[in-house]
């Protein structure tokens, strides 16, 4: 059987389970549709939670962030920590006191809080801009992981995916893609750990990959370390180390603190939680999400690392028992006919992967063609500059199982691994959008007294009309689809985040300090981020260059975030101060949040 | 009152794990894992300098045991303060 054909048997398979999922669980009341009855289990919540926040960006793209930073594998390390502590502050912080209030939205819990439809409202606008962007790349991400392993192109993959997602999310609604997330993500953790597995055994002889990292390197004797030895080769081909210190300490703790604010604060992630029955249910839920997310999480650094050191002695074969140099770059003779390196030409045509013979020597000579030291060496030895000229970080994930040289099977599970990550994290965030609009925005001020029927049929059309439009902006991308991810954690970060805390853990945080701080959170993040990246993302705008040397006090747009939270939690203390206290019945209401006795009977009206 | 005195008294108790839990959430990934990384690197933890680990590896599974055990100690205090589901 060819790859392709197995492909298509194991990709439908699981499309089958998700429609099979989907007909079984239909959503019957705006409380289903919403919060899948507020009847989950705490450790099936997890998973689909797990599932819903491991996008196509952690799946396909992050162990490739952290192989091929420029400035070493361990300045990434902001990733893997900000993605994973946000839980810490979820299970703390917001998550038991959200599912105490009860209700179905995170605008909803604004409103009510800090007793303002225009506060509300804010909320229903940075939760409707974190969440489109953030869209926009799942839908990318199933177009191109459809065109890779199914041959179509990506946008009939798009509109495959988009039907999918339809018939679960909008009959489903949150029950739906609830129990299809549980499904996805055993599909996406499978297809993730059996590549790395193989590839840490062959390495490093460890069957987990985690010991694997910090083991030592099997082919050399082992008498190196993994680190090491990878420390070694690059730096040979004048790369920067491995695992070198990171230059700006202090951008480093900022990004990774807007990681992790920023992830407590999408509203996508937070509406998971109204889900199970209790409010301890939400605690141990947000810890057993993490446990499922570490599954990956704590894997992607070792395949990071491991297929690194793979590429680098694929094309300097002596480095593998010695020094790179001391003998000849991989030929292109031995790419052509040799079967193992069979895959160096599959991944060429799909365009991941670009060399280029550039002195023509029939040798592809890998190395940093910046770096100084090289140079002396390339003009010593007539080589003409770098000559493999493109290597994505998505190659690093996607193309693990062929460099393992591991059976077709494993290769359509990651397939179906990639398209799992990113439909399950594109149902999640258009189910807060739609909730967003039929319940914030219709429910809640254009016509508050629709029926719960008419809510729940307006929910599906919300729904609809949020995969049509996801559809076209993935079919359309705007230019700056990457910048924008920054904007979505930048603002969830500086608006959701402070504005939710301040609301559990303040009673005397008013309405117009809540306003006044989102509103003042929201514009310093997003004008600091257009500085930079171009005012409203248009190219050509910025006022500065986006270099580290222009940066305020060298923080990075993408650190913003952090900043911005401060700013709000600063303007929305000042302002309350010297306004009114919140009345009565809000101070109840928190007192009321704080306590879990009495969760069970709440409702959405 | 009595009900608001016992109601305040287990706020507080919460706060008060909370702090702590987030004192060690803070301690295992910005401190072990970026600011103290250069003082710490002769430690090693396996192949890996003590601040690598932790940024890659060990502060995911510190925030792990963080989670379940704030869990479990509210459970508690949940019951003794009589205001458990």
């Amino acid at each position: 059987m060819d790859q392709f054909t197995l492909n298509l048997i194991v990709v439908g398979f699981t499309f089958a389970i998700y429609i099979g999922i989907a007909i079984w669980a239909r959503a019957g009341t705006t409380a289903e549709f919403y919060a899948a009855g507020q009847g989950v289990n705490p450790v099936l919540n997890g998973m689909a939670t797990g599932a819903d926040w491991m996008s196509a960006a952690s799946f396909i793209s992050m162990a490739g962030i952290i192989a091929m930073a420029g400035a070493g594998g361990y300045q990434q390390s902001a990733f893997l920590m900000g993605w994973t502590g946000g839980y810490v502050l979820l299970a703390l912080l917001l998550a038991p006191y959200l599912r105490k209030f009860g209700k179905f939205t995170v605008p909803e819990f604004i409103g009510d809080r800090f007793y303002s439809g225009g506060a509300r409202l804010v909320g229903v606008i940075c939760l409707i801009v974190i969440s489109v962007t953030y869209v926009i790349g799942q839908m990318r991400g199933v177009g191109v992981t459809f065109a890779r392993f199914l041959e179509v192109s990506t946008d009939t993959g798009l509109y495959i995916g988009a039907a999918i997602v339809f018939a679960y999310a909008v009959f489903g609604g949150m029950k739906g893609i609830t129990y299809t997330q549980v499904a996805q993500y055993v599909v996406l953790i499978i297809a993730y750990t059996i590549p790395a597995i193989f590839i840490s055994l062959n390495l490093t002889g460890s069957f987990l990959p985690q010991l694997g990292l910090i083991g030592s390197y099997a082919p050399s004797g082992g008498d190196l370390t993994l680190l090491s030895k990878l420390d070694t080769v690059v730096t040979e081909l004048g790369f920067t180390q491995y695992t070198a210190d990171t230059t700006n300490m202090f951008n480093m703790i900022l990004f990774t603190m807007s990681l992790m604010i920023g992830t407590a604060g999408l509203p996508h992630v937070i509406i998971r939680f109204f889900t199970v029955p209790k409010v301890a249910d939400a605690r141990s839920s947000a810890g057993w999400a993490l446990v499922f997310i570490a599954l990956l999480y704590t894997v992607a650094p070792a395949v990071g690392a491991m297929a690194r050191l793979n590429l680098t002695t694929t094309f300097w074969p002596n480095a593998v028992q010695g020094d790179a140099l001391a003998g000849d770059a991989i030929s292109l003779e031995a790419i052509n006919t040799d079967p193992s390196l069979a895959w160096v030409n599959t991944w060429k045509n799909t365009g991941l992967l670009a060399f280029e013979d550039k002195n023509g020597d029939g040798l592809i000579q890998y190395y940093n063609d910046a770096n100084a030291g090289m140079q002396a060496i390339a003009a010593e030895r007539g080589w003409a500059g770098n000559e493999l000229t493109k290597v994505d970080n998505d190659m690093m994930v996607l193309a693990n199982p062929e460099i393992a040289a591991l059976p077709g099977w494993v290769i359509a599970l990651v397939a179906a691994g990639g398209l799992a990550a990113a439909l399950s994290t594109a149902a999640g965030l258009l189910l807060a959008i739609s909730s967003a609009i039929s319940h914030d925005l219709i429910k809640g001020s254009i016509n508050p007294s629709i029926s719960e029927k008419g809510e729940l049929l307006a929910a599906r059309i919300a729904m609809g009309g949020a995969i049509v439009v996801a559809t076209y902006l993935g079919l359309n991308p705007p230019g700056f689809a990457a910048q924008v991810v920054a904007l979505a954690f930048g603002l969830a970060a500086a608006t959701i985040f402070p504005v939710l805390m301040m609301g559990i853990f303040s009673k005397r945080i008013n309405k117009e300090g809540a306003i006044a701080g989102m509103l003042a959170g929201l514009v310093f993040t997003a004008v600091y981020i257009f500085l930079y990246l171009g005012w409203f993302f248009i190219p050509g705008t910025n006022t500065y260059a986006n270099t580290p040397d222009q940066h305020f006090f060298g923080i990075s747009p993408l650190s913003i975030g952090s900043v911005g939270a401060v700013v709000n939690f600063g303007v929305a203390y000042a302002v309350s101060m010297m306004t009114k206290a919140p009345p009565q019945h809000v101070v109840d209401l928190i007192e009321s949040i704080r306590v879990p006795k009495g969760a069970g009977a709440a409702t959405g009206h | 009152m009595a009900d608001r005195t016992s109601s305040s008294a287990y706020w507080a108790a919460n706060v008060r794990v909370i702090l702590i839990s987030l004192a060690v959430w803070f301690f295992c990934s910005f401190g072990l894992g970026i600011i103290l990384r250069p003082a710490l690197k002769g430690i090693m933890v396996g192949g890996a300098d003590l601040g690598f680990w932790f940024a890659q590896n060990g502060s995911i599974y510190v925030f792990l045991v963080l989670i379940f055990a704030y869990a479990w100690k509210m459970n508690k205090l949940d019951k003794e303060f009589g205001v458990e589901e």
